[in-house]
């Protein structure tokens, strides 16, 4: 995956919160068994809807998405994240974040940044202000920097960090740790069920 | 130092790798299901990366999500929906995957298929990229959801990597009146606590209320974690959990020893909780979602709220949407409102004693004239079980259309599908705008209660029948 270092550009208001994400993706879109294409349809229930920050020229291109507390709850798919990030999104701003949908961001290089919730409002309130405001998220310094120059500072597990800046695919590394899976198979796992019996 | 729980104990056994500063702990994986929906583009990394499946004896996968439950000998019409199953059968032939396919007598939605095999066990890691995979949690397994990129990872090494979640133990205590079931513990759980009121957190669903539920109750209960926001849902095993088991084709041939060993999963007396939260069982009501979200629910003897019920200004102007959305303007009483269409089925209430609860309400009556009532079966097991009790006659003889197992109308990705503006009473396990097909409005409610809605033609207290709601439990 490509690392995530810094980015710099438009910030996307989207001034709701728990937005699942079967609005992220809606299920008639799941069918496809590509991991591209996704981008076209982002949100889609909402496009039509007068206003929808998505569809104004003023946000196009944006790579960064502001949005309210518990943003990506609901189901697994990873078409969530793919979405997002087919559309151009890099990142993802918010109040809080659903778990699984959190840790999907972070496997394909995108950032989810958790601030404060008045820090949020700042961001959005300016975003939907003065449509085309930009923003920068520096993930080595850990800030994101609004279009007024004011930083706030937010907290990721090293090690996350850490696999974004350089790019790292998971797999590979724990590969690297494949003896003591095999030692793990042979001393401590435990006997059945095996399915094989049942195809 | 206090003791370890439940979860801490499941963690402990499956540690390949501690955490370090390099990084997370390295979790075994004993069981991984897989469906088609969230993994082939997992198998395509696989190829692209020249890797194998570690541990195809630990997999297994079903159809279940996009199936048609209704005249599958004819094919799969959808060519897109064609292609993904295919893309399965293909798959799992090329890596050597065990799949029970649309003409597998053992078909059906995979949280349904993994305890009815009996290869949902205690103590066991369970993953699936499906959030609803904390339904396994019923048994004393720790089972969570997991995006594509963990599904190629654990095909690809059998393990995951994984941080370390908080606890938390939800005590629901009390006895429930009749009429209220697993599926009202949970709604008004969620209820209580809120859409996210469980996050970051690995729930322990305690108390007398819990440890009276049947497995299938248990069940619903754990499959509904995710919708408090939940990484999983867990419940101590016990002699329920244990006589369950037994006989199942993939429970242990020494059943006897593996029963000494799951005694001692439960959590210690004096383990500790990062959070506590207790629910009063004999206080709730059969419960029925107005909202665009699983915690937006009332008792049915409730009213719709309105926005200015609440304090917080994100909490009044969700609220005002999901009323717009939901064709409510709030005040008005859950009992009158209409519904046009009642699905009975879904990972959380498609299972056997769910459909005999429906169909003791349903029995010697008839739906609503104009509604479109259907029961669609967990799993063809589950159907053929049904059928040899009956049920599909009861369901039939009242006007219900009875299917073949699949997600069906839980998520609608097949035809069974909401129009815009249409109302569905439905068992599943989610609200979300769109949910069941765009425009279309859901309203969660029990398997008994869903039953009660057709034949009234509305949102209905099933308490107000005249049925026997003890074999309703
Ligand atoms: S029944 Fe619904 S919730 Fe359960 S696995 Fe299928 S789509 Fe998901």
């Amino acid at each position: 995956m490509d690392p995530f270092i810094r980015v710099e550009g438009v910030v996307c208001p989207l001034d709701r919160s728990d937005v699942d994400t079967d609005q992220i993706i809606p299920k008639q879109f799941l069918k496809r068994i590509e991991r591209t294409g996704f981008g076209e349809f982002l949100f889609w229930d909402w496009r039509g809807e007068e206003g929808f920050p998505l569809e104004q020229p003023a946000y196009a291109g944006a790579p960064i998405l502001v949005a309210g507390r518990n943003f990506g709850c609901g189901s697994s798919r990873e078409h969530a994240p793919w979405a997002l990030e087919d559309h151009g999104f890099r990142a993802v701003i918010a109040p809080s974040f659903a778990d699984i949908f959190r840790t999907n961001c972070t496997k394909i290089g995108m950032l989810p940044v958790e601030l404060p919730e008045d820090q949020v409002r700042i961001l959005m309130d300016q975003a939907v202000g003065e449509p085309g405001t930009t923003a920068v998220i520096d993930l080595e310094r850990q800030v994101v920097i609004a279009a007024d120059g004011r930083e706030f500072a937010f907290t990721i597990d090293p090690v996350i960090r850490e696999r974004l800046l350089n790019g790292w695919d998971d797999i590979a590394l724990t590969l690297t740790h494949e003896a003591e899976i095999s030692a793990f198979e042979r001393d401590h796992e435990r006997e059945g069920p095996v399915t094989t019996p049942f195809a | 130092m206090s003791g370890r729980t439940l979860f801490q104990k499941v963690w402990d056994d499956h540690v390949v790798r501690a955490a370090d500063a390099s990084g997370p702990a390295i979790l075994f994986v004993d069981l991984h299901l897989v469906h088609e929906v969230t993994s082939p583009q997992a198998f395509d990394g696989l190829r692209l990366a020249g890797r194998k499946v570690r541990r195809p004896d630990r997999t297994l996968a079903t159809v279940d999500h996009n199936v048609p439950t209704i005249g599958r000998e004819a094919g799969i019409a959808d060519p897109l929906s064609r292609a993904q199953i295919e893309a399965l059968e293909r798959n799992c032939a090329e890596f050597g995957i065990p799949l029970f396919s649309l003409r597998s007598s053992r078909q059906g939605i995979v949280h349904i298929i993994g305890p009815e095999l009996g290869v949902t066990q205690p103590g066991m890691t369970i993953v699936c990229g499906d959030s609803h995979t904390s339904t396994h949690g019923a048994f004393g397994a720790l089972a969570f959801g997991i995006g594509t990129s963990e599904v190629e990872h654990v095909l690809a090494t059998q393990t995951l990597t994984q941080g370390p979640p908080h606890t938390m133990r939800i005590t629901i205590d009390g006895e429930v009146g009749t009429g209220v079931g697993a599926k009202d513990l949970i709604l008004g759980t969620i209820g209580q606590i809120g859409v996210a009121g469980a996050q970051g957190h690995v729930i322990e669903y305690a108390g007398s209320a819990i440890r009276a539920l049947s497995m299938e109750g248990r069940m619903t209960v754990c499959n509904m974690s995710i919708e408090g926001g939940g990484r999983a849902g867990m419940i101590a095993p016990d002699e329920t959990t244990f006589a369950w088991l037994e006989g199942r084709p993939g429970a242990p041939k020494d059943f006897s020893a593996a029963v000494e060993r799951w005694r001692e999963l439960p959590s210690d007396w004096d383990a500790r909780f990062d959070r506590e939260v207790v629910v009063d069982a004999a206080s709730l009501a059969p419960q029925v979602t107005w909202g665009t979200n699983p915690g937006m629910v009332a008792p049915i003897t409730g009213r719709v709220p309105v926005p200015d019920d609440y304090e917080d200004a994100a909490d009044r102007e969700g609220v005002q949407r999901a009323l717009e959305y939901m064709g409510l303007t709030g005040g008005e009483a859950i009992e009158d409102i209409a519904v046009d269409t009642v699905f009975i089925g879904s990972c959380t209430n498609g299972r056997l004693p769910d459909l005999r609860a429906a169909a003791a309400v349903v029995r010697g009556r008839k739906v609503k004239e104009g509604m479109r009532a259907m029961v669609v079966p967990g799993s063809m097991q589950v159907k053929a079980e049904a059928e040899a009790e009956g049920l599909d006659q009861v369901f039939r003889a009242a006007g219900f259309e009875w299917r073949d197992a699949g997600c069906s109308m839980c998520l609608a990705m097949n035809d069974d599908i909401l129009q815009p503006g249409e109302r569905c009473a439905s068992t599943s396990n989610r609200n979300f705008e769109g949910r069941q097909g765009k425009g279309g409005r859901t309203h969660l409610v029990s398997p008994p209660m869903a039953a009660a809605a057709a034949i009234a033609g509305h949102l209905v207290d099933v308490r107000s029948f005249d049925t026997d709601l003890a074999e309703v439990r």
